[in-house]
């Protein structure tokens, strides 16, 4: 038993002690967090777009059909367009985007971190605005014709009383949506980025164990993860109290 | 009754020595898997190592195949990741590693090595209009100011041209923020093509088969380094490293080798 801790301490020891590696593991946990931040936030910006343009057209086709005109016929290209998107997007793995991206449209900028970043926002982007949409469209139709008869247009509508109430909703699926954008960032390795999975496998590739710096890794993902549901959760228990 | 009782204990003795005995003659070699020899290999390194097909081919693979028919075992080869080689051939998943892989102090710590079998170059390539002519031409500045210009230097990942690169000034390197490492050598190749980085360094024979396949890039006539390819095997086998060993000197000494490396490298 004795051994095999004085094993564990030199492993430890020649996995992030020597030649300063732990330092590998704290530059990739910075990269990863920077795009992951990055990522969500133009996530969330496409999300937001594509779920408007998509959640009108589901909500006005009927009525605009029947009038028809040049405002039905833009509208509906808008979300065809979206809906291309979001089929080549949710339709193909994001290693595949991410090298599509680096090596096909960005070719010629030599910024990797921003070309990870685009990618990954712009994959999220796809998911956030079906959960964005599947949000707007569970409020009850009641609260919408309700804002109208009240007064409100239909944007008005939109922010003051449809929008608050979707945030609600769709809270738990974004945190979901966010934690897997962490996990899927692991593979920005693929184009040599150093983020924390990528540290952790210079780390395996010149120390040649595997147990220590897949452990460690894992273990700053989870915490991560950890940390982030703690404040969602708080913040959920916090919009219910409006609910009373 | 204390007679019956050794008796009995000088019989399960033998039995276990003959259980023993038995079991070293079923797999003489020592593999994981009776009657198999397990090669890891990263198969994008040509020609020592790629796919033709649904098959192996390259240098490497043919040198394996002569060893297990010396050591008249089956070879099934493997493709991982080059970093995932060594751990996998210590923890025993496979008998051993055979992927252009150069002897270094740092990896003979983990594994044994075989005695070599070819020998390896660490080319530069560039493009055929880059201003670089030699590793120097890396650095501006002379004695204490001498610090890396402002360039990438792409490397596969875990090679030893990466290790090496990676590495300090002080210990002829360039330091990790003048290296971006890529998980495949074509990655790196191909990250030159489009102008992400400024040189690959990978090892000579590959490089001249991606100059081949690639326009307008040519290798620097001044080698990075040199070093010895060499077959590891886990130290927890001493035995397969023996006979690995002593087939490799016969395969050699009969000319076998030499014939396969020239079938794939032009003089």
């Amino acid at each position: 038993m004795k051994e095999w801790f004085s094993d564990l301490a030199g492993q430890f020891r020649l996995n992030f002690i020597d030649g300063d590696r732990w330092t590998w593991l704290l530059e990739g946990f910075k990269m990863t967090l920077i795009i992951t931040f990055f990522a969500t936030l133009i996530g969330i910006l496409i999300g937001v777009v594509i779920a408007t343009v998509r959640s009108t057209y589901d909500k006005n086709y009927e009525s605009m059909k029947k009038k028809g005109g040049i405002g039905f016929r833009i509208l509906s290209f808008f979300n065809k367009i979206c809906g291309l998107y979001l089929t080549v997007i949710r339709g193909t793995p994001v290693v595949v985007q991410l090298l599509i991206m680096y090596f096909i449209i960005f070719a010629s900028s030599t910024n990797s971190t921003m070309v990870a970043i685009a990618s990954f926002g712009i994959n999220s982007g796809a998911y956030v605005a079906e959960i964005f949409r599947g949000g707007i469209m569970s409020v009850d139709k009641g609260q919408f014709e309700a804002g109208r008869s009240l007064g409100f247009n239909y944007i008005q509508t939109m922010i003051h009383i449809i929008i608050p109430q979707m945030f609600k909703i769709v809270l738990p699926t974004l945190c979901n949506e966010f934690i897997v954008l962490l996990k899927e960032t692991s593979v920005a390795g693929y184009v040599g980025i150093r983020d924390l999975t990528k540290a952790g496998d210079l780390i395996r590739g010149r120390t040649f164990s595997a147990f220590m710096p897949l452990i460690a890794v894992a273990l700053i993902y989870l915490a991560v993860v950890i940390i982030f549901t703690k404040l969602v959760a708080r913040l959920e228990r916090r919009l219910r109290n409006s609910d009373h | 009754m204390k007679k019956i009782t050794k008796i009995l204990a000088i019989i399960m003795v033998l039995a276990m020595t003959a259980c023993l005995f038995a079991s070293c003659g079923k797999s003489a070699s020592g593999t994981a898997t009776e009657g198999v020899l397990v090669m890891a290999t990263n198969a994008s390194f040509p020609p020592y190592e790629y796919t033709e097909g649904d098959d192996f081919a390259g240098i490497d693979v043919e040198i394996a195949g002569l060893i297990a028919e010396e050591l008249g075992l089956e070879l099934k080869i493997e493709d991982v990741e080059f970093g995932s080689i060594i751990g996998g051939v210590q923890s025993g998943k496979f008998d051993m590693g055979m992927a252009g892989m150069t002897v270094t102090e740092e990896r003979l710590k983990t594994v044994n090595f075989s005695d070599t079998y070819a020998k390896g170059v660490q080319s530069i390539i560039v493009k055929e209009t880059s201003s670089f002519n030699s590793f120097d031409d890396f650095f501006e500045g002379e004695g204490d100011d001498k610090q890396v210009k402002n360039i990438k230097v792409g490397v596969q990942q875990d090679t030893t041209g990466d290790i090496y690169c990676s590495d300090t000034v002080e210990n002829g390197g360039l330091g990790t923020d003048h290296v971006i490492q890529y998980k495949t050598g074509n990655d790196a190749v191909q990250a030159l093509v489009a102008g992400k980085v400024d040189a690959v360094i990978i090892d000579n024979e590959p490089a001249k088969s991606y100059v081949a396949a690639n326009k307008g890039l040519r290798i620097l006539d001044t080698a990075y380094a040199e070093e010895d390819y060499a077959i590891c095997i886990s130290k927890d086998n001493p035995e397969l490293l023996e006979e690995i060993n002593s087939a490799l000197s016969k395969l050699k000494s009969s000319g076998k080798v030499d014939e396969i490396i020239s079938k794939y490298i032009a003089a």
